[in-house]
């Protein structure tokens, strides 16, 4: 089996399912902070699988979306996480 | 060989990758499922990126790499903890069965209640559990 045929046949295919438990987390789940996490890590995933599909693509400038993604999500939950402090009266 | 080793590289790291995800889903609570995801999403993304790096061996692909695997490193626990922290305040609850809840018991609360009070109806709620 050849490292194309790995990447296509299995480690895609594990980081899809792995994305589609973060988003039944996503809907699911009861409160902001759960939803939150749930798209961290679903972030943290994308950056993982558009590693890999670089691999597999041959073509390196993937590896630059997935600096901008790791960046943005970053911002995004400390954003999310002011605006709970912010939301239940806290200093 | 090498090709050998970029597919363990790249077949732990979407182990621990899907380690996550089924932690986010069957875990009972949201500090447990923050820890779950938190770690071991980092360690299964930086085991990828490591592999790609060795596959394209390339310095500008390996700075790049790098700059990506220390970023997550830095910035993953102090998302986390933030998250937590921010969540822990506005009341979500911890699971029927934790054992230990250190916040509660370290004076976190007072520090609240002489500002403008907000925080008394669930600090005693809380010291109830």
């Amino acid at each position: 089996m050849t490292l194309d045929a790995f990447i296509h046949y299995v480690i895609l295919p594990l980081l899809g399912g792995g994305i589609v438990l973060a988003f039944v987390r996503l809907v699911r789940g009861p409160s902001l902070p759960d939803r939150v996490v749930a798209l961290d890590l679903m972030a943290t995933l994308i950056i993982a699988l558009s590693a890999a599909y670089a691999v597999a693509t041959g073509q390196h400038a993937y590896l630059d979306a997935a600096i901008v993604l790791a960046l943005i999500t970053f911002l995004g939950t400390v954003a999310f996480a002011y605006y709970l402090h912010r939301r239940d009266g806290g200093a | 060989m090498r090709d050998t080793i970029i597919a363990i590289l790249l077949g732990g790291g979407a182990f621990f990758a899907v380690l996550a995800a089924i932690g986010i889903v069957r875990f009972p609570d949201l500090y447990v499922r923050l820890s779950a995801a938190t770690k071991a999403s980092t360690l299964g993304t930086s085991l990828i990126l490591a592999g790609v790096a060795l596959f394209f061996d390339d310095a500008a692909v390996t700075g790049k790499i790098t700059a990506i695997i220390v970023f997550i490193a830095l910035t993953a626990p102090v998302a986390a903890h933030m998250l937590g922290r921010a969540a822990y305040f506005s009341g979500v609850p911890l699971w029927e069965k934790s054992v230990r809840d250190d916040l509660a018991s370290s004076g976190e609360w007072c520090k609240r209640d002489d500002t403008d009070g907000a925080g008394t109806g669930q600090a005693d709620s809380r010291a109830d559990t």
